[in-house]
């Protein structure tokens, strides 16, 4: 098996590791805020990406995790992470969102078994605003996950980069 | 267990939050919390004075966890202080790294308040 073929591969095994980063995210969900996710049908509305969180894999699995949702979701993250209010919790909207969205990314990894589990995480990136285009650099193919946080969509995303 | 003195290094201040009220709730009597964004910061504070335990990321920037556990062994004033790994890096390499380079253990995230006690006692019991 060439090198090639082994990142195709693994971009072909992307859409069986949606169930896995389903329950990566519930878990975190669960354990960390307290409360369940809900699985939605991806062709249900998505949410307005008023904050975009990423983590980046390099190595074996080379690619970013995003995490979308808008900003009552993001405010309510927070607040219940920290055991305050969604107003206490405002200016800690970004550390939140990108420390779930990397534990959701570790936990994903940390779920994967073989050569796609030998890669590095990247420090979460936060973004706000809807108004950007994603432009990777590397050919691929991105899944989702959608997911309903208290009654609010949420989604996930994956881009594998051959 | 008497009062402690609790380091607590990650570049979330979110998380540095919930690993607190985890201490707390896991029953941990916290004498005093300090809070450092990184490693080299954690260095840094360390030279105002000892604390009894300290729980760590892995990824972070400046210096990461796994550098900062290497350079707190050379250090003879923070000698016999353990440290807790607290990391979304759960690879069986990174925990044999960590516990290398001197760590007493390992918590991955997300982690429960639960797990925080089972891993964080027996190395305060035997400091303590």
């Amino acid at each position: 098996m060439n090198p090639e073929q082994g990142v195709v591969d693994l971009i072909e095994q992307g859409r069986n590791w949606l169930p896995i980063l389903e329950l990566a995210a519930k878990e975190v969900f669960e354990i960390m805020l307290a409360c369940v996710l809900e699985t939605a049908d991806i062709d249900q509305t998505k949410p307005p990406a008023e904050f975009t969180a990423m983590v980046g894999f390099a190595g074996q699995l080379s690619g970013v995790l995003t995490l979308q949702c808008s900003t009552p979701s993001a405010a309510l993250m927070a607040s219940k992470m920290l055991g305050v209010t969604p107003d206490q919790a405002d200016s800690q909207m970004w550390d939140a969102i990108g420390e779930i969205c990397n534990m959701i990314a570790g936990n994903f990894k940390n779920k994967l078994t073989g050569p796609a589990s030998r890669c590095m995480l990247s420090p979460p990136t936060v973004i706000t605003g809807g108004d950007y285009r994603f432009h990777p650099l590397s050919d691929g193919e991105t899944f989702e996950v959608l997911l309903m946080f208290e009654g609010a969509p949420l989604l996930i995303g994956l881009e594998l980069h051959r | 267990m008497n009062k402690i003195r609790a380091l607590i290094v990650d570049d979330s201040s979110v998380m540095r939050k919930i690993v607190e009220r985890s201490l707390r709730q896991a029953g941990i009597d916290l004498e005093q919390v300090i809070e450092a964004g990184n490693g080299a910061e954690a260095l840094g504070a360390l030279q105002g004075g000892t604390v009894d335990l300290i729980l760590c990321d892995i990824n972070m920037p400046v210096m990461d966890g796994l550098e900062f556990v290497r350079q707190l062994g050379t250090v003879d004033a923070a000698k016999g202080i353990p440290v807790v790994m607290i990391t979304t890096e759960g690879s069986e390499s990174h925990v044999v790294q960590a516990l290398s380079c001197g760590a007493r253990g390992y918590i991955r995230k997300p982690f429960t308040p639960e797990q925080v006690k089972e891993h964080v006692i027996p190395v305060l019991k035997e400091k303590l």
